[in-house]
C-alpha cells in the first residue's frame, strides 16, 4: 500500500475528494484529530470583565479543577463580540503567571531585606499603625473652624478595584477622619 | 484609541465602513493615525487654539445649529457690564487677583436687571470669609463637584432671543474667538492651514440635523495646566454644532483603568463624595443646612442635594444618623484646601503624613516627579503595598534609583514595609464601572490562593480590626465615634471569611423602609426614610436583582442593548438625550431619533432610557417662582445645569476662566503668540527643591531645552507597568522603553536608531532606546520647526523588561481646577550615549539647572 501514501496528503485529499476548498476534511491529519482546545474538560464557565482598560470587554473564565485554565473573550458582549487585545489576550498570565506573589513580605524599619510574616500578624500591625498616625496627625479645629481629620494617613488606588471595593475604603477612611484619600483618576 | 482601547475601536472601524469620515489629531502618528482620513500632526500643548479655531470658523461661517442654539445652550444669556475678557485685558478675565493666584468670579455672572429675591437665596461666601479663605475653599477641586452641574447659576437672568446684544453669550464668544484664524492656528499648533481648513469643512458638513459628529479624547486632553478648557473647548464647540445628547454626538472620554469611571463615581478621591456631592468644607460647610445651602441648585436634579446626603449619611451610620443629630453630618471631615495625591507627597515630606496606603496603584514610577514620590514614601513610619508582584513602590527601598545615585542608603531608610498580595478579578465578585458609565459585575471563578485577599476583604477586615481596637480601648473619645458609629456589619462567606460584595452593591444602589430596594434616585427622601450609598447608583439593586450583572447577548438586542450591564444614572445610554428631540419633542430628523415626546401616552418615550422627567410635555413652562425639578421648562435638556441650558460660556464652576483660551504650557520653547499672559496665571504651582521649574518662551535658559517632550501609552503596556511588564507575553510584544524622534532630530543631535539617547529636564535624566521614525513629524511653525520627543511611559526598574520611567522627568505644575499634572507638554534637551551612573546623573542635572540659571522661583509666576 505504500505506493498509495500519496493519496492521503491533504493536495491529494483535496483535489480527489468533496473538500475543494481545502476547509474541512482534507486539511485534518491524525495531528489534528489529536489536539483539544484547552477550553475542553473545564468544569465550568464563569462570566468576567477584562481588568486592563475601561473600556470593559467581556470575559470567560474557564475552570477545571478549581484552577483558571482560561480566559477569552465573551461573544456575547455588545460591547466586545468577543474580541480582547494583546493586553486582554494576556489575562491568563496576569492572574495565574509566576510573576505573582502569594505571601505577606514584611520589610522592617532600616531592615535590608524581606522578611516573612503571617496575614494575621500584618493585618493586625497595620491597624495599630493606622490607630497611631490617625493620632499623631490629628487635627480638630484649624483656624478655629472644627475639621476633625486627620493628616497622618493617606491612600492611593482605585482605578483598578471593583466599586464596591473603593466603596468600603472611601466609607473606612472617611470615618477615620483621613482626607487624604486618591487615585489615579486624579494622574 | 487604536493602540490604546483597541477592542473600543472596533466601532470606529464599523461606523468607518458605513460611510463616517475619521480624523486623528496626534503628535504622532499612531495605527489611529493609519486608519484615519485625515491624520493632523499638532504640536503638544496647542489644542484649545486648533479646537478654538474650528469655533471661530464656525462662527464666522455660520455653520452652527441655530434651532439647537437658541433652544438648549446660553447662547442668549446677557453678562454682566463688568465682565471683561482676555482680548481686553491681554490673556486674563477681570477679577484676577495676581497676589492670590485667584480669580473673582462675580464679573462672570448673567446680568439680571428684574431684582427679585429668590426664595432660599443664600448669602454669597464672599460676603461671609476673607480673600485667604475663599481661596482654600476654591482650592479644594470645586469645580469637579457636581460633575456636569457646574456652578450656581441665576437661573432667572436677561436674555436675547435674535442674540445680537453685544453682551450676550454669542456675541462674547465670536469675539473672544475672532483671532484665532487659520493663520493663528498654523503659527500657534503648527497645523497648515488647508489641513486645517479641510477638517472644519468636514466636521461642520457632518453635524446638523441628519448629522452628528463625536469627539473622542483621552489624556492627551487633560494632563495639561488647561486641561479642564481642553474639554470646555470641545464642549463649546459641540453645542454650537448640536453635537451634544444625539447618537453619534457627545465628547467622549476614553479612560485607562478598568474601574478608573467608578472610582470617581465612588471616589476615592479627596474633594469628593459618593455621586459628586463634594466634601464638606471648614469654611461654609459648617452644619448639614449650610452645606445643603452651598451646595445645592435652585433648579434642576442638584436642588435635591439635600435627598442624596442624607441617604448617603444614613448609609454610613444607620440608626445612630437621626433628623435631631443632622443625620450625624459632623462626623464628616473637613477641607481646608487642596489635599490631592501631591500635596500629600509634600506631607510626606514634611513629616505629617506617616502612613501610606498603596491599592493596585505604583506612584514609583507611575506618578508625575517619580523622585519627588520616591523621597516622600521614605519619609513615611510605614507603607502598605498592595498588588499583584514585587512593583517599584514596593522595593524603591532596596533596589531604587536613589540607591543608586546615593541619596539614599537601605539601612538608613525607617519606612516600615508591608507587601499584601491581592486577588485578582477572576478572584472575587464585584462591579467595574467602564468609560461609557456601565456597570458589569464580574464573578469569582475561584478562591484567591495563598495570602492573596481582595481590597473588600482588606478593607472590610482591618475596619472590623480597628473598630475592635478603639472599642475596647480606654481612651476612647468623641472622635472615635464615626468610626465606631460606621454600620460595618456586612455578611462574610468561605473559608477566607470574603464579605458578600452583593451586600455592599445593595448599600451603594439603596433601600426604603424594612430594606426594600429602591429603584430610582427620585425615590430618595431627605427625612432620614432611604439609605443609598450613591446617589447616581440608585436603582442598580432595583427589585433586590444585580442590575450590573444583565448579560443578554446583544446579537438578541437593538443597538442600544439596554439589557446588558446597568449604565448611570437610571441605566440611561446617552446622558442629556432629552436634546436629540427638537423643542417640541420631535427626533431633528428621523435619521438621528434617540427619544421623543409621544402625544398619545403623553411621555417620553425612545430607544434609550428618556433623560428628562417622564412625563413633562415640552410646553411645560415653570411659574415664575417655581424651584428644583418643577423649575425644569419642557425644553431645558440639560437637567443637571442650574439653569437647563449646555453652556457656550461657563459663568461659575471653573476656577480659571469662563472661556477657554490658549496658553502655553507650564515649559515651553514658544512665547505666548496670543497674549502677554504666557501662562495659565491661576494654574497650581508646587514649590519645592524636588520640583524645579524650567524657563519658558523668551525667557534666558529656555533654550536649554529646546524640544517638546509628550507621553503616551502603547497597546501592549498598562500604565506604570504593574500589570504588563511582568507578563512574558507583553514583556515580549514591547521589550524595551524607547523614545521616538523623527529622522530630522536625530541627524541635529546625532541620535542613532536603536541606540542610546538621555533625555534630560531640570528634574532628572533618563535613557531610552533611541526609535529613528516618521511617525512623529517636525512642525514649522513662526518660521522655527519644532522637534517633538515621544516617551511612552510604562516602564521602570522591576520586571521581565525594565527600563527608566518618563515619570522622572516631569513637573508638578496642576491644573488649578482638578489637580491633574501636565505630562503631555514639557520641555526637554536630547542628546546621544546613555545617563551617566550613580552621583554623575545628578551631577548632569544641577549641569543643565545651572546653564538655564533655575532657581526655585524659576517658572512660578503669575
Amino acid at each position: 500500500m505504500a505506493d498509495r501514501a500519496w493519496l492521503r496528503w491533504p493536495v491529494a485529499r483535496q483535489l480527489t475528494g468533496p473538500d475543494k476548498l481545502g476547509r474541512g476534511a482534507a486539511t485534518r491529519s491524525r495531528r489534528t484529530d489529536s489536539i483539544a482546545p484547552r477550553i475542553r474538560g473545564a468544569d465550568r464557565v464563569v462570566k468576567s470583565v477584562c481588568p486592563y482598560c475601561a473600556v470593559g470587554c467581556a470575559q470567560q473564565v474557564y475552570v477545571r479543577d478549581e484552577q483558571v485554565i482560561q480566559i477569552e473573550g465573551d461573544p456575547d458582549s455588545p460591547v466586545s463580540r468577543g474580541r480582547l487585545c494583546p493586553k486582554g489576550s494576556a489575562s491568563l498570565q496576569l492572574t495565574t503567571g509566576a510573576a505573582r506573589e502569594y505571601r505577606v513580605r514584611y520589610r522592617r524599619p532600616f531592615g535590608t531585606d524581606w522578611e516573612d510574616l503571617d496575614l494575621e500578624a500584618a493585618m493586625d500591625m497595620i491597624a495599630d499603625r493606622v490607630i497611631e498616625s490617625r493620632r499623631k496627625g490629628w487635627q480638630q479645629e484649624v483656624d478655629g473652624k472644627p475639621v476633625r481629620r486627620t493628616l497622618g494617613f493617606a491612600s492611593l488606588g482605585g482605578a483598578t478595584l471593583d466599586n464596591e471595593e473603593n466603596y468600603l475604603i472611601k466609607k473606612l477612611f472617611t470615618a477615620l477622619g483621613a482626607i487624604q484619600i486618591e487615585n489615579q483618576a486624579r494622574i | 484609541m487604536a493602540e490604546a482601547h483597541p477592542v473600543g475601536f472596533q466601532w470606529v472601524m464599523e461606523a468607518k465602513q458605513r460611510g463616517a469620515t475619521v480624523i486623528h489629531v496626534d503628535p504622532r502618528f499612531t495605527r489611529t493615525s493609519a486608519h484615519a482620513d485625515v491624520y493632523v500632526p499638532i504640536r503638544a500643548g496647542a489644542d484649545i487654539a486648533f479646537v478654538g479655531g474650528i469655533i471661530n470658523y464656525v462662527l464666522q461661517h455660520d455653520r452652527y445649529f441655530r434651532d439647537y442654539v437658541l433652544a438648549y445652550t446660553n447662547a442668549s444669556a446677557v453678562l454682566s457690564e463688568d465682565f471683561a475678557d482676555t482680548e481686553d485685558l491681554d490673556g486674563v478675565f477681570s477679577g484676577l487677583d495676581r497676589e492670590l493666584r485667584m480669580y473673582d468670579m462675580e464679573t462672570w455672572r448673567y446680568q439680571r436687571s428684574e431684582v427679585r429675591a429668590a426664595a432660599g437665596d443664600r448669602t454669597p461666601l464672599r460676603d461671609r470669609f476673607t480673600p485667604q479663605q475663599l481661596r482654600q475653599v476654591r482650592r479644594a477641586a470645586r469645580g469637579e463637584a457636581h460633575g456636569s452641574g457646574g456652578g450656581a447659576v441665576d437661573p432667572v437672568h436677561d436674555a436675547d432671543e435674535t442674540l445680537q446684544h453685544p453682551r450676550c453669550v454669542f456675541q462674547v464668544l465670536k469675539r473672544h474667538f475672532a483671532r484665532y484664524t487659520p493663520e493663528l492656528v498654523a503659527e500657534v499648533a503648527g497645523v497648515p492651514e488647508e489641513t486645517f481648513l479641510r477638517v472644519c469643512e468636514l466636521v461642520t458638513a457632518n453635524s446638523g440635523r441628519d448629522r452628528t459628529t463625536t469627539f473622542v479624547y483621552s489624556l492627551g486632553w487633560t494632563q495639561h495646566t488647561v486641561g479642564v478648557q481642553y474639554i470646555r473647548t470641545a464642549a463649546i464647540l459641540q453645542s454650537l454644532l448640536g453635537n451634544m445628547g444625539r447618537p453619534g454626538g457627545g465628547i467622549l472620554a476614553l479612560r485607562g483603568h478598568a474601574s478608573i469611571q467608578g472610582s470617581t463615581d465612588i471616589p476615592t478621591l479627596f474633594d469628593l463624595l459618593p455621586g459628586y456631592l463634594p466634601m464638606p468644607h471648614a469654611y461654609g460647610n459648617e452644619d448639614l443646612d449650610t452645606y445643603v445651602a452651598a451646595e445645592s441648585l435652585s433648579k434642576g436634579f442638584w436642588a435635591d442635594t439635600r435627598n442624596y446626603m442624607v441617604s448617603l449619611l444614613k448609609a454610613w451610620w444607620g440608626d445612630t444618623a437621626t433628623a435631631g443629630n443632622d443625620f450625624c453630618y459632623a462626623y464628616l471631615p473637613r477641607l481646608t484646601g487642596s489635599h490631592s495625591t501631591y500635596e500629600t507627597v509634600l506631607s510626606q515630606l514634611s513629616g505629617v503624613c506617616t502612613g501610606y496606603f498603596l491599592l493596585g496603584q505604583n506612584p514609583a514610577v507611575g506618578s508625575a516627579n517619580a523622585r519627588m514620590q520616591r523621597m516622600g514614601m521614605a519619609s513615611l513610619d510605614w507603607l502598605v503595598v498592595r498588588d499583584f508582584s514585587m512593583i517599584e513602590s514596593a522595593t524603591w527601598w532596596r533596589d531604587g534609583p536613589e540607591i543608586e545615585t546615593e541619596q539614599m542608603r537601605t539601612e538608613d531608610i525607617k519606612t516600615e514595609v508591608f507587601f499584601l498580595p491581592a486577588a485578582a478579578h477572576t478572584e472575587k465578585n464585584g462591579s467595574f464601572t467602564n468609560t461609557q458609565r456601565m456597570l458589569q459585575w464580574h464573578h469569582a471563578a475561584v478562591e484567591p490562593a495563598g495570602d492573596a485577599r481582595s481590597d473588600l476583604w482588606f478593607a472590610y477586615h482591618l475596619g472590623r480590626r480597628i473598630r475592635q481596637k478603639l472599642a475596647a480601648s480606654s481612651a476612647e473619645t468623641d472622635r472615635d465615634r464615626p468610626v465606631l458609629d460606621l454600620t460595618w456589619d456586612y455578611p462574610v462567606r468561605g473559608p477566607l471569611a470574603e464579605p458578600d460584595a452583593e451586600a455592599v452593591l445593595a448599600e451603594v444602589s439603596g433601600w426604603g423602609a424594612d430594606r426594600t430596594p429602591l429603584s430610582s434616585y427620585t425615590e430618595l427622601n431627605d427625612d432620614g426614610s432611604t439609605s443609598c450609598g450613591c446617589w447616581i447608583y440608585c436603582g442598580v439593586y432595583a427589585g433586590g436583582v444585580n442590575q450590573a450583572a444583565r448579560r443578554t447577548p446583544g446579537g438578541t438586542q437593538d443597538w442600544v442593548a439596554a439589557d446588558w450591564g446597568w449604565a448611570w444614572p437610571a441605566n440611561r445610554r446617552v446622558l442629556y438625550n432629552r436634546a436629540s428631540a427638537d423643542p417640541d419633542g420631535r427626533p431633528w430628523s428621523d435619521r438621528k431619533a434617540l427619544v421623543w415626546w409621544d402625544q398619545a401616552t403623553r411621555r417620553w418615550t425612545g430607544h434609550d432610557v428618556p433623560d428628562f422627567i417622564a412625563d413633562r410635555p415640552p410646553d411645560y413652562r415653570p411659574a415664575a417662582d417655581a424651584r428644583g425639578t418643577e423649575a425644569i421648562s419642557g425644553t431645558d435638556a440639560f437637567i443637571m445645569q442650574g439653569d437647563g441650558k449646555a453652556w457656550l460660556f461657563a459663568p461659575a464652576g471653573l476656577v480659571d476662566g469662563p472661556l477657554p483660551v490658549h496658553y502655553e504650557p507650564q515649559e515651553s520653547p514658544f512665547s505666548n503668540v496670543l497674549h502677554g499672559q504666557q501662562h495659565n496665571p491661576v494654574r497650581e504651582v508646587l514649590t519645592h527643591p524636588l520640583n524645579l521649574y524650567q524657563p519658558s518662551g523668551d525667557e534666558p535658559g529656555s533654550e536649554v531645552f529646546p524640544y517638546v517632550a509628550t507621553t503616551y501609552r502603547l497597546t501592549e503596556h498598562h500604565t506604570a507597568g504593574g500589570m504588563s511588564r511582568f507578563l512574558p507575553y507583553l514583556a515580549e510584544l514591547q521589550p524595551a522603553f524607547f523614545c521616538e524622534v523623527s529622522p530630522e532630530l536625530a541627524a541635529e543631535r546625532g541620535l542613532e536608531h536603536a541606540g542610546w539617547a538621555t533625555i534630560v529636564t531640570a528634574r532628572s535624566a533618563i535613557e531610552a532606546r533611541v526609535l529613528v521614525t516618521r511617525r512623529i513629524q517636525p512642525l514649522r511653525m513662526r518660521g522655527r520647526v519644532v522637534h517633538q520627543v515621544g516617551l511612552p511611559w510604562h516602564w521602570g526598574p522591576n520586571g521581565l523588561t525594565t527600563g527608566d520611567a518618563a515619570n522622572e522627568l516631569v513637573h508638578l505644575a496642576l491644573d488649578p481646577n482638578v489637580y491633574i499634572q501636565e505630562d503631555k507638554a514639557l520641555a526637554c534637551d536630547i542628546r546621544p550615549g546613555r545617563r551617566p551612573r550613580g552621583p554623575a546623573l545628578l551631577d548632569l542635572v544641577r549641569e543643565y539647572r545651572q546653564r538655564a540659571a533655575i532657581t526655585l522661583k524659576t517658572g512660578t509666576d503669575t
